[in-house]
């Protein structure tokens, strides 16, 4: 062979066995660190399984979170109106956990169906609701508890912000603050 | 009034925009120079129509026109004026009038500040550019109108701009990084504008070198805030958190990176020119695919599309043409700027080729695990999320033999080399900085993890290998004169890279976390720090009200006392965690107030990051680097023909 052509052949020959060992690395990272969603109904179903690490998410349910008064161990239930799953936790929640809003919880299933999140999501603004969550719900459901959804910026029906009021958490926050 | 003329302004901006294409275009086939030359006064004229409308929609927001949707659902009424002024980027509508305002600027600046440049190349440059700005105006008009108003809503205050984004971090964060983005626009249109011209030389590269690295260096520095705005204000001690959006920004820095070491390659030795016109190609795609995507909301979730077709459609359409449009103008046209020589196996040719290579493999794996979630969806095989080990992982296998090569490539000779020659130059440096990491970790009783020893001495290697160098090229020419901007750029860059590399080492591997409850009066003992709180107070600011709190941090002689608050914004009753920091160049102390747990007790977020500091250190080097690279002289004289 040419000397020249010989020299190109090992140089992609060179090239192509490193992003092949990028690539196997990159497909090793990845099976180890995808965590797939599941919505509470999914989980009841028993159809999940409880080594992996998984996201589940889903509603808080109104009333459900219970912290241990001596450590920081919170324990709540997520639904998405047809089945409802525990979620315990220990930690500091994020800002925009309450209840009734949309959360997504990552950790791994136990064996007695409950959820042990190593952590929670709720994010941006008041008026977010995780995109998988959404989808998740039926669109009569979140009609029936006029859950706040996302509507394009442009539209005008998103413009008169819907007025809460003070509720669950916050409420706590709220008496705190302005005592 | 103020909105409408914005509106009128935007029209006339496209039409200048469209004249930029057409009439040199024209120019160019009928070689009437007049035509050609006429670019410049339609570059001018779409620059002043467009910073008209933009300050039109400035002038709207400081009026708090809430007639305006745009201003309603991003402002209010006593939002301080300096966030109003950020708020005008704060959503989609407005980031977008940013952009093709900055794309005007640079666009300008290549027609007022390259008068040696090759008016053939010149012309092509700019018109490309002009389809560009043309492509977003037409975009901005049809779909994202940050102009529209509304008259259901009359009495109201404004809707607040987001309380994570009032911040002095995102004063400067966006702007510098939209910078950057649209900087890399330039390379873009002289790769282009180089194919489309199919003629091989090699001054373009010389021309094109300082667009790069001026983009490049706003992109560092855009990042590097980003970085810090995302630790102090997202509450929860990270600095980055592989989000969509972050990758978006970390993808073309990452091409444009590789693109600054092809061009030094093209320039001196004529070699890899068709695989930098890709790489050019490839940056300003991503950017295009980052802000698009990212700012349309599309990443978080492929169901945006459904819920403005519109705008989805005309994004792919937009991303379709000029991507593969100038993929397949690269296919069609390589060949035509190819050259058929090989460099040794060890050489600075190949050490930079190696360097690109894995930059561009780090930049698809990023890639990868970014659109991997999206793709599964919208197959509709699931849904699922790609977490940050997958790119924790990947990122210290890829970087630690990134640190080796950047270690030797630096002292590998032109051409040809000996491996053995290199590694008797650097014996000092390797043993030293062997030893003074190792050394360093055990004095201050940390643990010697593996992996933290081998990273940790890696990138001392760069930081010793790089004085070296310095202190060779001064021994070598007695005089400082051997000392240019583009060497000095380079060391300093070079050293800043090593610096974050360290940061990240040891932050990563030595920082510790703890959440308590805590009472006010309250002692607790965390990483030999004794930290006491001691009590708090509401407060009352100009757009919310909140408690704030204040913890005492005593070890030894040291003692701090600091405030992390708790506030609720007044408008969207959106609660916001404001961290403190006790920070010293060698370790932060990091405060978060999480909730009200009962009467008294608060449950609080502790974080000791030794080096953190170093990230954005090394970051903010980069960014000094890339301006010592920039101030070089030989990018500005004129070529002696």
């Amino acid at each position: 062979m040419h000397p020249l052509r010989r020299r190109k052949l090992s140089v992609i020959i060179g090239i192509l066995l490193l992003v092949a060992l990028a690539a196997g690395l990159v497909l090793y990272a990845l099976r180890q660190n995808i965590s797939l969603f599941y919505t509470p109904s999914q989980i009841m179903a028993g159809s999940v399984p409880t080594l992996n690490a998984i996201r589940v998410g889903g509603v808080v349910v109104k009333g459900s979170i219970q912290r241990d008064p001596n450590s920081l161990d919170v324990q709540f239930k997520l639904t998405d109106y047809a089945q409802t799953v525990t979620i315990k936790y220990q930690g500091v929640l994020p800002d925009l956990f309450r209840e009734e809003q949309g959360v997504i919880a990552q950790g791994t299933l136990q064996d007695d169906l409950s959820f042990q999140a190593t952590q929670v999501l709720a994010k941006h603004d008041e008026n977010y609701m995780p995109p998988e969550v959404k989808a998740s719900l039926q669109p009569k459901l979140l009609e029936k508890v006029s859950l706040p959804t996302r509507l394009p910026p442009n539209s005008l029906a998103d413009v008169p912000r819907p007025d809460h009021g003070i509720q669950g958490t916050r409420s706590v926050v709220a008496e705190k603050l302005t005592s | 009034m103020m909105a409408e003329l914005g509106v009128y302004a935007l029209v006339w901006a496209l039409l200048f925009s469209l004249l930029l294409v057409l009439v040199p275009v024209w120019g160019i086939y009928t070689k009437n120079a007049t035509w050609m030359n006429a670019a410049t006064t339609y570059v001018t004229g779409q620059l002043i129509f467009i910073g008209l409308a933009y300050g039109c929609l400035c002038g709207c927001f400081l009026q708090n026109d809430f007639t305006v949707v745009y201003v309603l659902a991003n402002s209010s009424l006593h939002l301080p004026w300096f966030y109003k002024l950020c708020a005008v980027w704060g959503g989609h509508e407005g980031s977008m009038l940013l952009w093709v305002l900055i794309l005007a600027f640079w666009t300008s600046a290549v027609a007022w500040a390259s008068p040696h440049l090759d008016r053939d190349i010149r012309v092509r440059v700019l018109v490309v550019l002009g389809a560009l700005s043309a492509g977003f105006i037409v975009f901005i008009l049809m779909t994202s109108n940050p102009f529209v108003r509304q008259f259901v809503l009359t009495q109201t205050e404004g809707r607040d701009l987001n309380p994570l984004l009032q911040d002095i971090g995102f004063l400067f964060h966006p702007p510098m990084l939209y910078m950057g983005y649209v900087g890399f626009a330039v390379a873009f249109a002289f790769a282009i504008a180089v194919l489309w011209l199919g003629r091989l030389e090699t001054k373009w590269a010389k021309s094109l070198r300082p667009w790069t690295m001026a983009a490049w260096c706003c992109l560092t520095l855009g990042i590097t805030l980003g970085s810090w705005w995302a630790y102090r204000e997202l509450g929860w001690g990270g600095w980055w958190f592989w989000d969509p959006v972050e990758n978006a920004s970390f993808m073309p820095w990452l091409v444009g990176t590789a693109l600054i070491h092809a061009l030094i390659l093209v320039e001196k030795r004529n070699q890899f020119v068709a695989w930098t016109l890709l790489l050019a190609i490839t940056g300003f795609s991503l950017s295009l695919v980052g802000t698009f995507l990212v700012r349309s909301g599309v990443l978080t979730s492929v169901h945006a599309f459904a819920v403005d077709p519109l705008r989805g459609l005309y994004i792919l359409m937009f991303l379709g043409v000029v991507i593969g449009g100038s993929l397949l103008l690269f296919a069609w046209r390589a060949q035509t700027v190819v050259q058929h020589r090989l460099p040794d196996w060890v050489s600075r040719e190949s050490a930079m080729l190696l360097n690109n290579i894995f930059l561009v493999v780090m930049m698809l794996t990023v890639l990868l695990g970014t659109v991997y979630p999206l793709v599964i969806d919208g197959l509709g095989l699931g849904k699922l999320s790609v977490g940050a080990p997958y790119f924790n992982q990947v990122f210290t296998a890829l970087s630690t033999p990134l640190l080796l090569l950047m270690a030797f490539g630096l002292h590998v000779n032109w051409q040809r080399d000996s491996f053995l020659g290199v590694l008797r130059k650097l014996g000092w440096v390797f043993g030293l900085g062997l030893l003074c990491p190792l050394l360093c970790l055990v004095s201050v009783h940390y643990p010697l993890y593996p992996m933290t020893c081998l990273g940790a001495v890696l990138a001392t290697w760069v930081m010793f290998s790089t004085l070296e160098k310095v202190r060779q090229r001064l021994l070598l020419s007695k005089t400082a004169k051997k000392i240019n901007g583009a060497f000095l750029g380079m060391v300093i860059a070079h050293f800043g890279f090593s610096v974050t590399a360290l940061g990240i080492i040891i932050s990563n591997s030595y920082g510790i976390e703890d959440d308590l409850k805590m009472t006010p009066g309250e002692h607790t003992l965390f990483a030999g720090y004794d930290i006491q709180f001691l009590q708090e107070a509401s407060i009352r600011g100009p757009n919310y009200h909140g408690t704030r709190s204040s913890f005492l941090i005593t070890q030894g002689q040291h003692q701090a006392t600091i405030y992390p608050e708790k506030r609720i914004y007044d408008v969207g009753k959106m609660p916001m965690t404001e961290s403190a920091i006790d920070v010293n160049p060698v370790r932060d102390i990091y405060i978060a107030m999480g909730e009200p747990l009962d009467a008294t007790a608060w449950s609080i977020r502790l974080y000791y990051k030794p080096f953190v500091r170093w990230i954005w250190a090394g970051g903010l080097m980069m960014f000094i680097g890339g301006c010592f690279g920039l101030s070089d002289r030989r990018f500005y004289r004129k070529e002696a023909a």
